[in-house]
């Protein structure tokens, strides 16, 4: 069948036209069967030129177009738009780069306009066997998850509540507020963590939008934008929350002990348990995997002592089922467990701390009740901490942890104010980094309060006639330093969770290279992931201090409750489909997608794709042994049709036409407005 | 007789790592022999052997397949797929008597503007050494 194709050869100034001879470019494509009209142009981005193929495609009936210019990742959508004004399916065009990867690269000029020719007539060719495609509209479902509970989860949670959605807000642990719950004071500010977090955790528990599901797990997510299936799992907590007041009694007396994960390991905790007397819920949870009860059939004390009847020894796991609309996760991080590193001697002398750990001596409900002490309960008079542990280090992450100089500081002031001014602190540390609002005031002022800094990595600690040695070397003075001190602490790095790829299995979003999930777009998608509708919240995504962990998450929000608002999404119709005359029901294709796209029909004895599940990624069609899949836009023919005119293989040359004029039309410029350029 | 000789290549890049390296190239002015052709692709998983078997009868002296880094593909491991079904070209291809050396794979993310001008003029300076595809001139289509 015959086509009517227009081709629009671009100057772009003199970015294309500088080395492309765009004229002859366009006289040649004048030329290729079925193109009937061939134009160039100063800028075709800009309005009049679309305004050009507009017209045209009107004026000759034009069914394909072919743009050259720039990159179609730059400017596809913009020609594919003015097609669609003109009443042209918008897949009916096809756009090519002769900028990027011709004018701009190319040095010699005659060779820059034969590959230009070239990328031409391949598109010309190509275009050729589109066909229209529409994109389809599906419905996306009202409610929201939320996945982990930390500040980032409960602000993305908060904000979607706050329009009118319901949110599912799972998470692992028996209460919320991540890491954030476990901190005293927060930089810069020094305000007291449990001041900021508990109206906001509090707001989570009355939330009427808000369904909390602590101590809970995802366990399965089926289906795609618009319409996810989550099987939740929800852990026996062996206290019923609706009874339970949170009294407490029942913590006092129970017999059996374990230490204690919330406090890093620093004292114990009992076999029913909450983390803190702020904890929201604060329902307590009992370990099922100690507990003389539910273990031997022995002890039950709590249910005696219990004065609502809250305790249920026989409490099963059991699995709740959502339907959401999309995904927010907010998982968070993991402090990493510096035993590897032997040179710091953690796990080895008593008085070398994580920092987490550190802030729990450092809590007002921690094991210490907020005293800054030593194993043996004294006061230390001279403490080290040591920056970049795990950060910026080859064996370990080389990535900059972006808290850890901040959060050193934090603990400069806190021994200073809480041990006395008489105490001696050392920083070690590679670069000082305090690039938030007011972090480098609090730096200064830090400095002033007699704090000492020394550049280096330490080489290693050990322990002399019972005090610890820092050994290292001042790098700005040049000198070996050997300094005792009582205390160690020792700013470890943010990692992944342990359980990060795992995660990303189960929610199908991909992780970077430090192990972190994988946003879309490094600067433009911080927080939209490769699978529509999962977005990111939080230092899930990378290590963050809270301020940007928040800001981070209230973006996340936003991405779901803007697809929550519309109500729909609109699907790219550029999907795979398997032609059922051709399917030999090999099912090959099945286990090749990544996204369990393609369902084997039974009956029929043929594979069928699941459009709202295929990202036209073209897995099955590049494998399909007989052809039956094929990517709507990238099929078989069209790509053909695409390597036979790269290789200036089209035999069927016509004649150079008369009719109609290929002229180059007059189009008004208004010299007074600036043209829009690519 | 061999330095005259400059051969037609064609590569299929996928969308999200090696066409936008090759944008940036562009962008950033990194002058290219002018051998080679692009095909935009998706992802390397969309590459069909077909496609590239055809391009060499067709006229091309070598193919490049380039996509995300292993772990990086946008589709998660199209280009593993891609790695498979080149490896066994590149394995079936000497029995019709075309080097192996015909049809490479590389991995250039979307920031290696750099990496994909060098890769690029590499490969046609490696297709130029090995000279012309004697194969396509006796091969029956
Ligand atoms: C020692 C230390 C001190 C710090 N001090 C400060 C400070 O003073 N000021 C400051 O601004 N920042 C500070 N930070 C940084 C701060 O901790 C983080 O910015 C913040 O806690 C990040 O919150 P989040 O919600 O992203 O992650 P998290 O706090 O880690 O919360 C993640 C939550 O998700 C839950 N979860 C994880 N996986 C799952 C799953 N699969 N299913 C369900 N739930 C799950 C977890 O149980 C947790 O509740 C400090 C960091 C460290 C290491
Ligand atoms: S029954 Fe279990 S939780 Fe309750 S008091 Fe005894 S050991 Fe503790
Ligand atoms: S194109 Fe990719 S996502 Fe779609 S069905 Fe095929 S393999 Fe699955
Ligand atoms: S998207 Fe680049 S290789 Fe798959």
């Amino acid at each position: 069948m015959a086509r009517k194709i227009g081709v629009y050869v671009c100057h772009c100034g003199s970015n294309i036209a500088g080395k492309v001879d765009c004229a002859n470019v366009a006289e040649f494509a004048g030329n290729i069967k079925d193109v009937v009209v061939s134009r160039d142009y100063q800028f075709m981005c800009s309005d009049p030129g679309q305004e050009m193929i507009i017209r045209d495609i009107r004026q000759y009936g034009l069914d394909r177009v072919v743009v050259a210019s720039c990159s179609p990742r730059l400017h596809e959508k913009t020609f594919q738009k003015a097609c669609a004004r003109a009443g042209l399916n918008p897949y009916l065009m096809q756009h090519c780069c002769i900028r990027e990867h011709c004018s701009w690269t190319t040095a010699d000029p005659d060779e820059a306009t034969a590959k230009a020719r070239h990328i031409v007539e391949a598109a010309v060719e190509r275009v050729g066997e589109h066909g229209e495609l529409f994109s389809r509209e599906v419905e996306v479902l009202p409610d929201v998850m939320v996945v982990g509970a930390g500040i980032a989860g409960i602000q993305a949670a908060l904000d979607i509540a706050k329009s009118g959605h319901t949110v599912h807000l799972v998470e692992q642990s028996p209460s919320i507020g991540g890491h954030m719950a476990q901190f005293d004071k927060t930089f810069p500010t020094l305000d007291c963590a449990a001041c900021i977090s508990t109206p906001k955790m509090v707001a989570v528990s009355q939330e009427p939008n808000i369904n909390l599901l602590t101590w809970s797990e995802v366990e399965e997510v089926t289906g795609f934008v618009g319409n996810y299936t989550v099987t939740v799992l929800r852990k026996p907590r062996y206290v019923n929350e609706t009874v339970c007041t949170g009294c407490g009694a029942c913590l006092e007396k129970c017999p059996t002990k374990a230490i204690s994960e919330f406090n890093e390991g620093l004292g114990k905790r009992k076999a029913i348990y909450r983390n803190s007397p702020q904890a929201v819920p604060n329902t307590p949870v009992i370990d099922g995997t100690i507990c003389k009860k539910i273990t031997k059939d022995k002890c039950g004390i709590c249910a005696t002592i219990c004065p609502t009847g809250a305790i249920d020894y026989e409490m099963k796991e059991r699995r709740e089922v959502f339907h959401v609309g999309s995904i927010v996760l907010a998982t968070g991080y993991d402090a990493m467990d510096p035993t590897p590193l032997r040179e710091y001697g953690f796990g080895k002398y008593d008085n070398v701390y994580t920092a987490l750990q550190f802030e729990r001596l450092n809590n007002a409900v921690g094991p210490t009740e907020g005293r800054i002490v030593l194993k043996n309960g004294e006061k230390p008079e001279s403490v080290a901490i040591i920056h970049c542990v795990g950060s910026r280090d080859k064996n370990y992450h080389e990535y900059c942890s972006r808290t850890c100089c901040m959060y050193a500081l934090k603990y400069d002031h806190l021994i200073k104010d809480k041990v006395g001014h008489d105490t001696k602190v050392y920083n070690f540390y590679i670069d000082m980094r305090c690039f938030g609002k007011g972090y480098e005031e609090f730096y200064k002022r830090v400095q002033e309060e007699g704090v000492t800094f020394i550049r280096g990595r330490p080489s290693e600690i050990v322990q002399e006639d019972g005090r610890l040695v820092v050994v290292g070397e001042d790098t700005l003075l040049g000198m070996n330093v050997r300094l005792p001190v009582d205390m160690v602490i020792l700013c470890t790095a943010m990692e992944p969770r342990k359980d990060v790829t795992e995660v990303a299995r189960v929610f199908g979003v991909a992780q970077g290279q430090d192990g972190f999930f994988l946003e879309e777009h490094p600067k433009l998608g911080p927080v939209s992931t490769a699978t529509d509708g999962v977005f990111l919240a939080g230092t899930c995504q990378g290590p963050k201090d809270i301020p940007d962990a928040v800001s981070h998450a209230s973006g996340g929000a936003a991405q779901a409750i803007a697809l929550a608002a519309k109500g729909t999404v609109s699907i790219s119709p550029t999907t795979s489909w398997i032609n059922p005359d051709v399917c030999v029901g090999c099912q090959v294709c099945v286990g090749l997608c990544a996204y369990s796209a393609i369902e084997f029909d039974e009956r029929r004895n043929i594979a069928v794709i699941n459009e709202a599940m295929c990202k036209g990624c073209g897995s099955c069609a590049g494998y399909c042994p007989s052809g039956a899949a094929q990517i709507k836009h990238f099929k078989e023919t069209q790509i053909f049709n695409e390597i036979d005119g790269l290789l200036g293989m089209i035999p069927d040359w016509r004649p150079p036409m008369e009719e109609p004029d290929a002229e180059p039309v007059r189009i008004p410029v208004q010299t007074d407005q600036p043209e829009k350029r690519a | 007789m061999s330095q005259e000789f400059e051969p037609t290549i064609l590569a299929f890049v996928c969308n999200w790592c090696t066409y936008t390296a090759a944008d940036l190239a562009g962008t950033s002015r990194m002058v290219q022999q002018p051998n080679l052709r692009l095909v935009r692709m998706m992802c390397t998983g969309m590459v069909d052997p077909k496609y590239i078997v055809k391009s060499l009868l067709s006229g091309a002296d070598g193919v490049l397949v380039s996509g995300c880094h292993p772990g990086d593909c946008h589709y998660i491991n199209g280009n593993y797929k891609a790695r498979r079904r080149v490896k066994l070209l590149n394995e079936i291809l000497p029995q019709f008597g075309i080097e192996k050396e015909r049809v490479k794979l590389t991995w250039v993310g979307a920031s290696e503007g750099n990496e994909f001008a060098a890769t690029v003029n590499n490969f046609i300076n490696e297709i130029r050494e090995l000279g012309p595809m004697e194969a396509r001139s006796m091969a029956v289509v």
